[in-house]
């Protein structure tokens, strides 16, 4: 029995409610909105600190579970937390005062607006975290797109509103996809309850095609956000234009709603499709391992190169969930929080140059490090971190799915260890670029280095780094038993009644109970809850 | 305290050095960032003398011994420690490692006194002897490529650490990614490991390949995998590429890194992995072959270089290149005792071609040089010791490793004619292009303008530890006590359990096979061996050409002028990498992923589709019509479509 009954509410709805405060102040009270969104964040990352103490990491089941009646009697108020689920919680809250903070002298206009979409989309994505109950769950996921829409559209550069409709445009249309397979689920199971729907689905075996098609509505969705290539052109775009804040949270966060979604719903829901799309989606992931390295190689614009460098970052995450082995998917876990923490740190780097500069062309740079020494000595460590370098938090993400995808598949893991030195090529060649040399810009030669605000961003972020690289089992023991559940769930595909192609009285056993079992349904659903 | 139940220290004071000197070092004066430097790797090396004394009093069953500290990495069955181990071959390696380093420390406060950046210099230097060490105490495969990564990053940070040069830049990225593509290898074939094995862990796998047979197939592909990580990180042949432009680091850095102890870590590994090498013949045949062609083939190269430091650098991939072909014959012992003579007087020729540079303002083309034999008198002697040393001469610590491998590859459990041949070949060479750099450097007429010039010998803090590795070029041979000069083979005896506890048939000591006969006559029919011979041709070609006929080889160059041209440019491999690599792979992201696939086929469809939309929506437009009648038909047309749908549905359903 959870001791903090509410934790998982006022964790998710803490910065909703800051954004009241921000509300209340004059609009043209920039020094107070600041003031008080970061105080809000800072709040609300060690509220949600709390979740590591009363979390029992031996269980796999949800943790400091909350269970209303919310519409009706199919639509829950229904969260929890479990090992999956927990790291990307605090992986929000730790990034989201930070991207306060790389704002604070950056944003200018409409300054109420910003910090309010900033708490909007951190309690957005925190709900989508938690939530178990696929109609939530979807009002969540919708509510990251607005705020992060008007982000990239008013206070993004030069080619903003293109970048900004085609996120909206590209995440919608897989969001229809997913809402078309939320309601059939709930035709199919009376509910949208995740846990009444995972039990629907252990004691009822879907035909073959339904599975098929909610799995591809969900798993579209999903990759559209990972990005899976080739749905990923949107990315580079959208970081290009977007806020620093903006990239950070992006890139951070938001990017992992779609590896958790696969991982939450996709995978564990319908097992069979996944197994068998595995090998398809095995080799796309493998495909933007190389092509978004190759391709970020060759970019002159940083930002778009570090946007380029996610497409083959979340490949492996991909990667990983889709070799359904135990530390595959610990590492792929690991690996979203790594890359939240990396990438994050290497847009806010990327940010702190464009401040000075207001370019992202790498052409505009060079011989940075004599001007600047303790930026660009960051922005190296940062890179070694990304570019897996042991003992650094990159390293473990990427081991553990390459190890795990070894067992199963010594092609795969194979091609995307090729990746390892790719990313040395694209990161070290950049950073050559960018601070070794003469300085070949004369307006570079006066840049300041990094002040008081950004060396407390930098080292932030730098201890982070250094964390998940030596204490790694701090973290995956907490996540190993959630996982464990995932992965014993797909191996055993078969246990569920009749089976595939067992002809027609699987058949007949699988139409039989979508109109009579609602009722049983419902009683088992209730049975599970405390 | 018993330093063996503390092994972390010998760690962490370096790490602490390079931390405080990092974090602090700035606004610190010369003389506290040496304390501090020099003062950490100092006493990792007494710690190191230490744990050496405790570990001789070990009980043979209680080694390796093996401190294990925390749980570094777990996920399902995937367990790494961050466990530390010592055996001999690691006392060996420490000892090497922690000595040279602490000597070239020592010579970099004078060397670098007038540099930029100083405590940046120390504090990555301090780091490089972290990782050095972690990689040679390492019980497991991954924390052992947490030394081999971070030794590469020291690399890298050092070799481009007068970053304003472009080329310096460019040699430490280039050194970075070349060894990178190695570590490809390295990381696969930890992988097929513990796909194989279930561990990484040294003690485990090596007990379980003993007692259990796995397919040799299997032990070979790991074997090679493992082997190309060697291959990037110790510079053989096809990678060795960016050894030569490393030495756009400072001269200790040269000598330290890029001589004496990082680029030594594949031969090590391999020498550590015997229990695999040894159940994979055509793996060791590998090893042998790749490190036979890379003596002979990077010595050929050495023979034109002008360049004081290259000439070093190739030779450098040459010795190792002898250390892999002992290894590949089977004779892991000559292959280290080879590693250790050569850290001497390769570490030596590094520090005094640094004293060269340094006397001579900066000049590192050897044609602007001579003649400066009188005038840095020890650094001449010293440099014609190591030398000696690395020709083969009788009597030098060179003559004696270089021997145990060519006897080895003749006489040895893998004998191989060719490689022998190539490797004998090699030595000729070797004396011929280092007695070349002598006679270049130290004698003739000066070549430099001598009123801009002005020639003087390095501070104490420079030539002393030139003085103390040249004892070693000498006796450094000696200490090992081989059997040629009526020893025990000291040093192959100390070395014996590493090799010979997890071997197929133990008691059989395939290193051990000189003649049991007298060992006076075992030492004629060494000095008079061929190894001798060619050196000693060499060494005479070298002075015939650049002494007494100094037109010679001009004119030989003349003669042979396309030959020459092709070793003068290195054979052109870089151009013909960039050539066949770099630019197309560099093209096809570009202009057929990027510009391509990117931008013209994944957003061709999606701006498409988006114009399209919009096109149809200008035409749907038209349908508001605000007329009635046309509303009222399309809602019709609405619900004739839907009703369609779901008379599908049910169909369907129904079946």
């Amino acid at each position: 029995m959870p001791e903090q009954p509410l934790l998982l509410t006022v964790v998710t709805f803490l910065p909703l409610l800051s954004v009241v405060a921000l509300l209340l102040l004059r609009s043209d009270d920039h020094a107070w909105i600041r003031r008080i969104a970061l105080a809000a964040s800072l709040a609300e990352f060690v509220v949600s600190l709390l979740l590591l103490r009363g979390f029992d990491s031996t269980n796999a089941a949800y943790q400091f579970t909350e269970y209303h009646h919310w519409i009706g009697e199919a639509i829950h108020y229904h969260l929890g937390v479990d090992g999956i689920s927990l790291f990307l919680v605090l992986l929000t809250t730790f990034l989201t005062p930070l991207a306060i903070l790389c704002s604070w002298e950056s944003i200018h206009e409409n300054v109420k607006g910003f910090f309010v979409s900033l708490l909007v989309i951190e309690t957005a994505m925190i709900g989508v975290f938690l939530s178990l109950d696929l109609f939530l769950f979807f009002v969540f996921w919708e509510l990251t797109l607005i705020p992060m829409y008007f982000m990239i559209g008013m206070w993004g550069h030069e080619n903003r509103i293109y970048a900004a409709i085609k996120f909206i445009l590209y995440t919608m249309f897989g969001s229809i996809l997913m809402l078309v397979a939320i309601l059939w689920l709930y035709d199919l199971a009376g509910t949208f309850d995740l846990e009444g729907i995972e039990q629907y689905l252990a004691v009822t075996s879907l035909p073959h095609t339904t599975e098929l098609l909610l799995f591809a509505a969900f798993f579209l969705a999903f990759a559209i956000k990972v990005p899976l290539f080739p749905l990923h052109t949107w990315l580079p775009d959208a970081h290009t234009e977007a806020p620093t804040a903006g990239s950070v949270i992006l890139a951070g966060v938001m990017l992992k709603l779609g590896t958790y979604g696969i991982l939450r719903f996709c995978v564990p829901l319908f097992p069979k499709a996944a197994q068998e799309a595995a090998p398809a989606i095995g080799v796309l992931a493998l495909i933007g391992i190389v092509y978004g390295a190759l391709v970020a190689t060759v970019q002159t614009d940083l930002k778009r190169l570090v946007a380029y460098t996610s497409v083959s970052h979340l490949g492996f995450v991909v990667l990983g969930i889709f070799a359904f082995q135990v530390t595959a998917v610990e590492g792929a876990i690991y690996q979203m929080l790594n890359h939240g923490v990396s990438t994050g740190a290497l847009f806010l780097a990327v940010g702190m140059l464009y401040d000075r500069r207001h370019t992202h062309e790498i052409k505009q740079f060079g011989g940075l490090a004599t001007p600047m020494p303790v930026l660009m000595a960051f922005f190296l460590f940062v890179a070694l971190s990304s570019l897996a370098l042991p003992p650094l938090n990159g390293f473990i993400g990427e081991f553990l799915i390459l190890i795990g995808t070894y067992l199963g598949h010594h092609a795969w893991a194979s091609w995307a260890a090729s990746g390892g030195v790719l990313s040395a090529i694209y990161l070290l060649w950049a950073y050559q670029r960018v601070a070794f040399g003469e300085i070949t810009v004369e307006r570079n030669r006066t840049l300041p280095d990094a002040s008081i605000r950004e060396r407390i961003i930098l080292v932030s972020v730098s201890l982070a780094i250094l964390f998940l690289g030596v204490a790694s089992p701090l973290f995956t023991r907490r996540i190993e038993a959630s996982v464990n559940n995932v992965v014993e769930r797909i191996n055993q595909p078969e246990t569920a009644s009749g089976g595939a192609g067992t002809g027609s009285m699987a058949a007949q056993a699988t139409i039989a109970p979508a109109g009579i079992d609602r009722t049983t349904l419902r009683t088992l659903r209730v049975r599970g809850r405390p | 305290m018993p330093i063996l139940d503390h092994l972390w220290i010998i760690l962490a004071l370096p790490l602490a050095g390079a931390a405080t000197i990092g974090l602090l070092g700035k606004r610190w004066p010369q003389s506290a960032v040496n304390g501090v430097a020099v003062g950490s790797v100092a006493l990792a090396f007494l710690t190191v003398v230490e744990l050496a004394r405790e570990f001789l009093q070990l009980a043979p069953d209680q080694i390796p011994f093996v401190g294990d500290y925390f749980t570094w990495i777990v996920a399902g069955s995937f367990r790494v420690d961050f466990a530390l181990q010592v055996d001999q071959l690691t006392v060996v390696m420490l000892l090497m490692v922690s000595f040279v380093g602490m000597l070239i420390h020592i010579y970099s406060t004078g060397y670098m006194a007038q540099e930029g950046g100083y405590y940046r210099f120390f504090s990555y230097l301090n780091l490089f002897m972290f990782f050095m060490m972690t990689l040679v105490m390492a019980a497991n495969l991954i924390v052992m490529l947490v030394g081999w990564e971070g030794v590469g990053l020291s690399s890298y940070l050092l070799i481009g650490f007068w970053f304003l040069k472009k080329s310096a830049a460019d040699a430490g990225k280039k050194a970075f990614i070349t060894t990178r593509i190695g570590d490809f290898g390295f990381t696969v074939g930890i992988l097929l490991t513990f796909a194989t094995f279930g561990s990484i862990d040294f003690g485990t796998l090596f007990n379980s390949v003993a007692s259990n047979p796995v397919p040799e197939a299997t032990l070979t592909t790991i074997s090679i995998l493992l082997f190309i990580g060697a291959v990037g990180k110790s510079a053989q042949l096809p990678l060795y590429v960016w050894l030569p432009d490393a030495m756009e680091g400072p001269t200790p850095v040269s000598a330290l890194i890029h001589a004496a102890t990082m680029v030594t870590a594949g031969v090590y590994m391999v020498a550590r992995m015997n229990p695999f090498f040894s159940r994979a013949p055509i793996a060791l045949l590998v090893v042998a072959s790749v490190g036979a062609v890379t003596a002979f083939y990077s010595a050929t190269i050495g023979l034109l270089q002008t360049d004081i430091k290259r000439v070093l650098a190739y030779s450098t991939v040459s010795q190792l290149g002898y250390m892999f072909l002992a290894c590949g014959v089977g004779s892991y012992a000559a292959g280290i005792f080879h590693l250790m003579t050569h850290a001497f007087f390769k570490a030596l020729l590094f520090l005094a071609a640094g004293s060269v540079i340094h006397a001579m303002g900066g000049e590192q083309d050897m044609m602007k040089m001579g003649g400066l034999r009188k005038k840095i008198p020890t650094t001449y002697w010293t440099m014609l010791i190591a030398t000696l040393a690395i020709a083969g001469i009788p009597g030098f610590a060179g003559f004696f490793s270089k021997d145990e491998i060519l006897e080895a590859a003749a006489t040895g459990p893998h004998s191989n004619f060719l490689l022998w041949l190539l490797g004998v070949s090699g030595a000729a060479l070797t004396s011929f292009y280092m007695f070349r750099l002598i006679f270049l450097t130290f004698f003739g007429a000066p070549r430099y303008d001598e009123h801009d010039v002005h020639v003087h010998e390095s501070p104490r803090n420079m030539t002393i530890p030139l003085m103390v590795l040249a004892f070693f070029s000498i006796f450094g041979g000696w200490f090992a006590a081989p059997h040629l000069v009526g020893g025990t083979q000291y040093f192959q005896k100390f070395l014996e359990p590493v090799f010979q506890a997890y071997a197929r048939q133990p008691m059989t000591a395939p290193l051990l096979e000189h003649p049991a006969g007298n060992p006076a006559l075992g030492l004629l029919h060494a000095v008079t061996g061929w190894p001798v011979i060619v050196a000693l041709l060499g060494l005479l070609l070298a002075w015939w050409m650049y002494i007494k006929n100094p037109h010679a080889p001009k004119r030989l160059a003349e003669r042979l002028r396309p030959l020459y041209l092709l070793v003068f440019h290195k054979y052109y491999v870089d151009e013909i990498y960039a050539a066949l690599i770099v630019r197309p792979l560099l093209w096809i992201s570009t202009n057929v992923f990027w510009q391509g696939v990117d931008l013209g086929l994944i957003d061709g469809v999606v701006n498409g589709s988006a114009r399209l939309a919009r096109a149809s929506g200008a035409r749907l437009r038209q349908l508001q019509s605000g007329n009635t009648r046309s509303y009222a038909s399309w809602v019709l047309v609405g619900v004739l479509g839907f009703t369609v749908l779901l008379l599908a549905l049910y169909v369907r359903g129904a079946h």
